[in-house]
């Protein structure tokens, strides 16, 4: 008998506690350490894995960071213009209603530009899914004020901090859909601990379970952190984002089976 | 069996083609004058009849994009609009010609710049066959002249789009989208079921089998190298359809010393003008480009050698003559003549444009 255990006497299925998602592709994520990007990938992979949903599964890109997403999620996918992927979603779904369909975007592309195309796909409830990565920054084109930056939140563009008087408030978008009578599951999520990456997937997987069941439309925010955007280390934007992003938008169901949540 | 003949607007004729060409899919807006083809979609309940899908989207910007979600999935996918909305579109037809996708676009053209007129006009000339959005990219363009030809070319106008995977679009005007005239309707083709779309379009985004890698629609490319080789491929594309699609149709050319080109009610004005000139004994023909893109430029190269002048008739403030002179090459003289704002030249009018600028110019 070895002395020292080989690779092989290691891998063994009764040894695997976790593996490699299995429709992430091989390709290295683009995303900055300590983003919430990669995560979230991972359990929308994880969900449609588990559902058996590849080969019926259509997602939309967006603009932003999460741009290139469709090279790390193994299904079929399609690149929507900045704004624009709700549209993308309903036309699909309408065209093929069997299909799983979902957005994955971020607060530039949901709550800015593409403020009209959520709202609108929201409110004829289209059953689709809206994966919605909130950050509070546009990180892509590197770290400009988003239509979530929070008051007094320096950017970029709001180098002095976000002016509430000269540049608006936050957009809630997540609140402002829920009302919506088209939606049916819309809920705010973190992925920062393991904890919250549980609970953030189990929203997930309901999201795509009611719209199988075509209850209209349903919606998962994700806030996370930007630690590049917001020049902090990974460590330290996860708690400022615990600190500031949380208290202004909270965890937590909003609407659930098409109630609002009291 | 005698084909079924009915009498219809320009507008209606195209949603009925729709219908009948087995479209997947309309989504589109309200804008005058064209809003007939939407209702004419909606109370024709086109999902009873075929399964077709027709929206009513938030914006020319949602409609256009809904085009390119659905054209993504090899879906017969189309929208219609009229000169303002195809504008907010632009953005949305450059991103289907980066991806190379195959779609219908309608510009029932108004007169502009701005929110302009409702009345007829050819002032998106330039838009259509140029490009009109970002980036170098071309649009195969048809300019129906009849309710007939907004009928037929729905059909030709997805043929080609397929064929070369690329947006095609009808280029229309109020007059042609709002006068009704008969129209011989064709018969039913059935819509694509999933299986044939997916032989017909192995690139579509029809959900990942094992059979095959996963299907991507995208026009971003950050390497530039390869981007490039993309834009070649895509001029490639523009060569061969400049080879291969150029339609047109001459009327009285053969032993004419002058020629009118038009298009679209320009050229039926034309027409009328014929007989005037003809009555005057002048020997003048009509060249109608019946493709905007592609050009007919070597028709009209091969023209100018046995002509002595060309007057462009366009309603606006001279587009495609532009495209006249390249082809002519400067052989002969060119003129423009035309009305903007919404005003129809009269037969009248043209034949004394021709006798001014032309004859005795």
């Amino acid at each position: 008998m070895a002395e020292t255990l080989t690779k092989q006497d290691i891998i063994k299925d009764e040894n695997i506690v976790y593996k490699k998602t299995g429709l992430m592709t091989d390709k290295v994520l683009s995303y900055c350490p300590g983003c919430g990007h990669g995560t979230t990938h991972r359990l929308v992979m994880e969900v449609i894995d588990e559902l058996g949903a590849q080969a019926n599964t259509i997602g939309i890109a967006p603009v932003g960071c999460s741009v290139l997403a469709y090279e790390f999620m193994d299904i079929d996918m399609q690149e929507a213009a900045h704004g624009r992927a709700p549209a993308l979603a309903t036309a699909i779904k309408r065209l093929m209603p069997d299909k799983l369909v979902f957005t994955y975007q971020g607060d530039g592309d949901l709550a800015a530009i593409g403020t009209g195309e959520t709202i609108h796909a929201a409110n004829r409830g289209e059953n689709i899914t809206i994966i919605f990565v909130n950050n509070g920054i546009y990180g892509m084109t590197g770290g400009q004020m988003a239509p979530t930056t929070l008051p007094g939140m320096k950017s970029s563009t709001s180098p002095y901090g976000r002016d509430i008087k000269t540049m608006g408030y936050p957009l809630k978008i997540t609140e402002l859909i829920a009302r919506l009578p088209g939606t049916y599951f819309v809920t705010r999520q973190a992925v920062h601990t393991p904890a919250n990456v549980r609970k953030a997937k189990k929203a997930i997987r309901k999201a795509f379970d009611l719209q199988k069941q075509n209850k209209g439309l349903t919606f998962v925010e994700i806030v996370s952190n930007c630690n590049s955007g917001w020049k902090m280390t990974p460590v330290k934007a996860n708690q400022w984002m615990v600190d500031n992003m949380f208290p202004f938008y909270p965890l937590g169901d909003i609407k659930v089976d098409g109630e609002l949540v009291k | 069996m005698a084909k079924e003949l009915r009498l219809m607007k320009g507008n209606e004729a195209v949603a009925e083609a729709a219908i009948r060409a087995g479209c997947d899919g309309y989504f589109g807006y309200p804008i005058t004058p064209q809003s007939e083809v939407m209702e004419y979609l909606m109370a024709e309940k086109p999902h009873e009849r075929t399964g077709m899908v027709v929206l009513q989207a938030e914006s020319e910007l949602a409609s256009i994009n809904m085009v390119y979600g659905g054209a993504c999935c090899g879906k017969k996918v189309m929208t219609s609009s009229s000169s303002p909305g195809i504008s907010l579109m632009q953005e949305g037809i450059s991103y289907l010609a980066g991806a190379e996708l195959p779609c219908l676009v309608v510009n029932v053209v108004r007169g502009g710049p701005g929110l302009g007129t409702i009345q007829p006009s050819q002032s998106d000339y330039f838009q259509a066959t140029k490009g009109g959005g970002h980036g170098d990219y071309k649009l195969i363009t048809l300019a129906p002249s009849s309710v007939q030809e907004m009928y037929d070319f729905v059909k030709v106008a997805f043929d080609l789009a397929f064929k070369y995977r690329n947006p095609a679009m009808i280029l229309s005007d109020g007059a042609i989208g709002q006068m009704m005239e008969k129209v011989v309707l064709e018969d039913q083709i059935p819509r694509l079921t999933e299986a044939e779309i997916i032989k017909k379009c192995p690139w579509a985004t029809t959900g990942k089998t094992p059979d095959r890698e996963r299907n991507i629609i995208t026009s971003l490319d950050l390497d530039p190298a390869r981007q490039e080789r993309h834009n070649l491929k895509l001029q490639e594309k523009y060569k061969k359809i400049t080879e291969n699609e150029v339609r047109y149709e001459t009327i009285d050319c053969e032993n004419a010393e002058y020629i009118f080109v038009a298009y679209g009610t320009s050229a039926r004005i034309c027409l009328k003008a014929l007989q005037l000139a003809k009555e005057k004994g002048i020997k003048v023909g009509l060249f109608r480009p019946i493709t905007l893109f592609p050009f007919p430029v070597n028709q009209i190269k091969e023209m100018a050698g046995k002509i002595k002048g060309i007057l462009s008739i366009e309603m606006s403030a001279g587009q495609m003559i532009e495209d006249i002179k390249l082809a002519v090459e400067g052989k002969i003289k060119v003129e423009h003549y035309g009305k903007m704002g919404g005003i129809i030249p009269s037969p009248n009018e043209v034949l004394e444009a021709l006798e001014q600028k032309i004859i005795g110019g």
